[in-house]
């Protein structure tokens, strides 16, 4: 080390001479931001050194830290998992709750809408079987509930009660085969029953091929079976074809159709009214009628008197009123004449007196001054002679109303 | 040239160090820095000298140690500096080089001759300004351009004045 330092002797005065200078150098200089350049270097020299000692240190710590943290994380981490868990659970059963609460309104809106009894009811088992196609609900004859008694949701009919028990009661479903209900459809009110087919869909029976049953269209209860009372959905007809005898319609049955877990049991039904069909989702205007010529409308005027044709009557109409007023005039009442009642002479004009007209022509026929009315029976041929002056003015109207 | 030859050679120069009495070596300096701030105010044209570089150059060259070179040069550069408007420093690191590189070229150099020193004090004229500008820029920050051509003027009239000063200079020398 000393043979070194003597070799390079001159070398390193001279380097540290420069070295003293430049630090008073530094001490003097400032920079644009007034600052001595000495800090700037020392700032300078010392930030990178300070900047990888921090970063190996941060780096060391770090690394112990996480190290530490990990051996904690695994246990924090299954946890966190179980009180996932915990929560998914919690928030599947809110859910369910919220959704059983709202099924629950519906029903409460339900049955205060029905002028039916009807006493609300939990499915709290399916019937042993393979085709599930009976319920059990936890009402039972403690709570008022007999066996035939009808099962429905808001949304339609349900089945009909197979048994009461005294806590639970056996409901046995529309797709049941051996469930039967009356029902009519909505459009044109045709009559057939509703069976179960197993599954999920119905069938309606006899209804004839030429009844118009329409896709989609509704069926509800009729009220002829006495345990659905009328007014009551079935469900909607997904296919309707003619069969060999009666029409295969295919029902999908409404009250079964989101699912079955509140129902509503019917103590005593009361009959409602099928509702109408909507044809248009608006008001339709229509408008005025034309204006009448002023000899049309003197003509129709008196036909439009209370309790008569309206005002704007057709044609018929008004040739009906001159056929009635010329009966009246012969005291003659249409729609009852016994037998051997004179005919009424509809060649008089609206008011005057038939005997005018008639005598001739009756004198004609039978001799005797026309005091009696023609027989019609006695008369096989037609008549030898007519004068033509004195042949009958026929109405518009061809044939008289008797 | 071996080492061994080198080594012998610079023994002998080293022998022929030139010996100043100790006013010489502090007024010289002294003098020197004195012309160059106070002459010029009425002369201009001898700002262009730089005597105290002359000087340092001489002193280094004529002592043939470096470390007396270096010392000799920031002394003098500090002393130039303390009297200028530049941080101190500046000359004081430049004329610290040239006292250095004087003297370690005293030692390998007859630096008696006048040729060789004129070509001596014009090189270390040049290489004074190149410092000085290099540590202004990179130091200071000032954006100051090197001048070649005046640089290399200059360089040659100082290169001059030094011959001549430096033929002054030795008649100060100690006799041995």
């Amino acid at each position: 080390m000393e043979t070194l330092l003597s070799r390079y002797r001159n070398i390193t005065v001279l380097l540290l001479v420069i070295f003293a200078q430049l630090v008073l150098l530094a001490y003097q200089v400032k920079n644009d931001s007034d600052v001595r350049l000495i800090r700037v270097w020392a700032v300078t020299a010392v930030t990178p050194l300070a900047r990888a000692i921090e970063g190996a240190r941060g780096g060391t710590s770090g690394f112990l830290q996480d190290y530490v943290v990990l051996r904690d994380t695994r246990s924090e981490n299954e946890k966190m998992r179980a009180e996932l868990g915990r929560l998914k659970l919690e928030n599947q059963f809110l859910k369910t709750e919220l959704e059983t609460a709202d099924r629950a309104k519906a029903l409460e809106a339900f049955e205060s809408r029905t002028p039916s009894k009807m006493i609300g009811a939990r499915v709290i088992a399916t019937a042993a079987g393979a085709s599930n196609t009976a319920v059990f609900v936890d009402r039972g004859s403690a709570s008022g509930v007999q066996k035939g008694m009808a099962v429905v949701t808001p949304d339609g009919i349900v089945g009909k009660v197979l048994a009461a028990y005294p806590t639970a009661s056996q409901v046995l479903l529309v797709t049941d085969p051996t469930f039967a209900a009356g029902v009519v459809s909505q459009k044109n009110h045709v009559r057939g029953i509703l069976k179960g087919l197993g599954h999920g869909t119905c069938r309606v029976d006899y209804v004839q091929n030429e009844e118009k049953v329409e896709t989609g269209e509704w069926f509800y209860t009729s009220g002829d079976d006495r345990i659905f009372p009328k007014g009551m959905p079935a469900g909607q007809v997904t296919a309707a074809r003619p069969g060999s005898s009666f029409q295969d319609i295919t029902l999908d049955p409404s009250g079964i159709a989101n699912g079955l877990e509140e129902v509503l049991i019917i103590l005593s039904g009361v009959h409602q009214e099928i509702p109408e069909v909507k044809t248009a989702s608006g008001p339709i205007y229509v408008a005025p009628p034309p204006p009448r010529p002023p000899g049309e409308a003197a003509q129709a005027a008196p036909a439009g008197g209370p309790g008569n044709t309206p005002a704007f009557a057709t044609d018929a109409d008004r040739l009906r009123e001159q056929y009635k007023e010329i009966g009246d005039a012969q005291n003659h009442r249409f729609g009852d004449n016994p037998p051997g009642t004179k005919a009424v002479d509809f060649n008089a004009k609206p008011g005057e007196k038939p005997a005018a007209a008639a005598k001739p022509r009756a004198e004609r026929e039978t001799g005797d001054g026309g005091a009696s009315a023609p027989k019609p029976t006695g008369s096989k041929s037609p008549p030898q002679t007519a004068a033509p002056e004195s042949k009958p003015k026929l109405p518009d109207s061809p044939t008289p109303p008797q | 040239m071996r080492y061994s030859d080198d080594h012998v050679l610079l023994n002998q120069r080293e022998t022929q160090i030139s010996r100043f009495k100790a006013w010489v070596l502090f007024l010289v300096p002294l003098a020197a820095i004195l012309f160059q701030v106070y002459v010029p105010l009425f002369f201009q044209f001898l700002a262009y000298l730089e005597l105290p570089l002359i000087v340092t150059i001489y002193f280094a060259l004529m002592r043939r140690s470096p470390i007396g070179g270096l010392f000799v040069g920031a002394l003098v550069g500090l002393a130039q500096d303390s009297l200028s408007k530049n941080p101190l420093g500046m000359f004081g690191i430049t004329k610290t080089i040239i006292g250095y590189v004087a003297a370690s070229v005293g030692l390998r150099l007859d630096v008696d001759h006048p040729l060789i020193r004129l070509i001596l004090g014009f090189f270390f004229f040049v290489f004074h300004q190149f410092i000085f500008w290099a540590l202004s820029r990179g130091l200071l920050g000032q954006q100051m351009n090197f001048e070649t051509q005046r640089t290399l003027v200059l360089g040659l009239l100082n290169a001059i004045v030094a011959v001549s000063l430096f033929h002054f200079l030795d008649k100060l020398k100690e006799r041995t």
